[in-house]
């Protein structure tokens, strides 16, 4: 099972910023071990990020996206006290979901 | 994961239902396929395939879309790239790296309050072009930059 996601959503006004730090190798499949054998792909394809029960971003990632993936997002009309929950899916069927309260 | 979809996928006579309801207007294709993943786009080896695998045929340059990224990294594994739409309606953000073997790197669609900002890292194999691509009323907006990568992210 992957490490948990470090997740970090702050209100600043009327917008919340939320952080997701994703543990995750994010191999391309293009890579090649020290023996000069090829790193099979696994890398994350999905990933959704809710607040409030509500689905405010819908994403689809490729290998081009960096090993232990950063994400940032804003969002409007939130609440300090709102749940936010992002999930994961990777290309081999594994996925995490964590949760973090909005401060 | 999508459990409402899933379950009517699962339902008697699924295909015909679905037909149905994208028929009666109560379903856009587009919410309906919107969790899976892109594969055509994803695997598209160049940035004009990839564009078309986004359905973006046709992109117009936009100063209202903003990208932020190094002028150099010297750090090809680990670039970050910042997205800013300021285009009204803007409903999603593709990045692509031109020069990478697959140039899509991520697409993201933003629903119920979500702004048009995001924020990534990404893998550049070289030197390459960094494109934003916004979707906002059907329409494709771009913003480019070029990043100089002094040591690769791909392997190389």
């Amino acid at each position: 099972m992957a490490d948990p996601m470090k997740i970090r959503a702050s209100i600043k006004g009327d917008v919340t910023e939320i952080r997701v730090l994703m543990g995750h190798p994010m191999e391309t499949g293009a890579r090649k071990d020290a023996a000069g054998n090829t790193v099979p792909a696994h890398h994350i394809q999905t990933m959704t990020v809710e607040v409030g029960g509500k689905k405010v971003v819908d994403g689809q990632i490729g290998g081009s996206v960096s090993r232990n993936p950063v994400f940032g997002f804003k969002v409007k009309g939130a609440k300090a006290g709102d749940k936010v929950v992002v999930t994961w899916v990777d290309n081999k069927g594994e996925k995490r979901s964590d949760e973090a309260v909005i401060a | 994961m999508n459990n409402t979809r899933r379950t009517v996928l699962k339902g008697a006579g699924a295909t015909a239902t679905l037909s149905a309801l994208i028929a009666a207007g109560a379903l856009k294709p587009t919410d309906v396929f919107a969790n899976e993943w892109n594969k055509a786009a994803f695997e598209a080896k160049d940035a004009a395939g990839a564009l078309k695998g986004i359905g973006a045929g046709t992109t117009a340059d936009s100063k209202d879309l903003l990208l932020t990224a190094p002028d150099i990294a010297e750090n090809g594994a680990v670039v970050p790239v910042g997205v800013i739409s300021n285009i009204p309606n803007t409903t999603s953000i593709s990045i692509l790296v031109e020069k990478n073997p697959s140039p899509l790197t991520s697409s993201f669609e933003f629903a119920n309050g979500a702004v048009a900002d995001v924020a990534v890292r990404l893998k550049l194999g070289q030197t390459s072009i960094v494109r934003a691509v916004a979707k906002a009323d059907g329409k494709f907006y771009t913003a480019q930059k070029e990043v100089k990568v002094t040591v690769g992210g791909c392997g190389g």
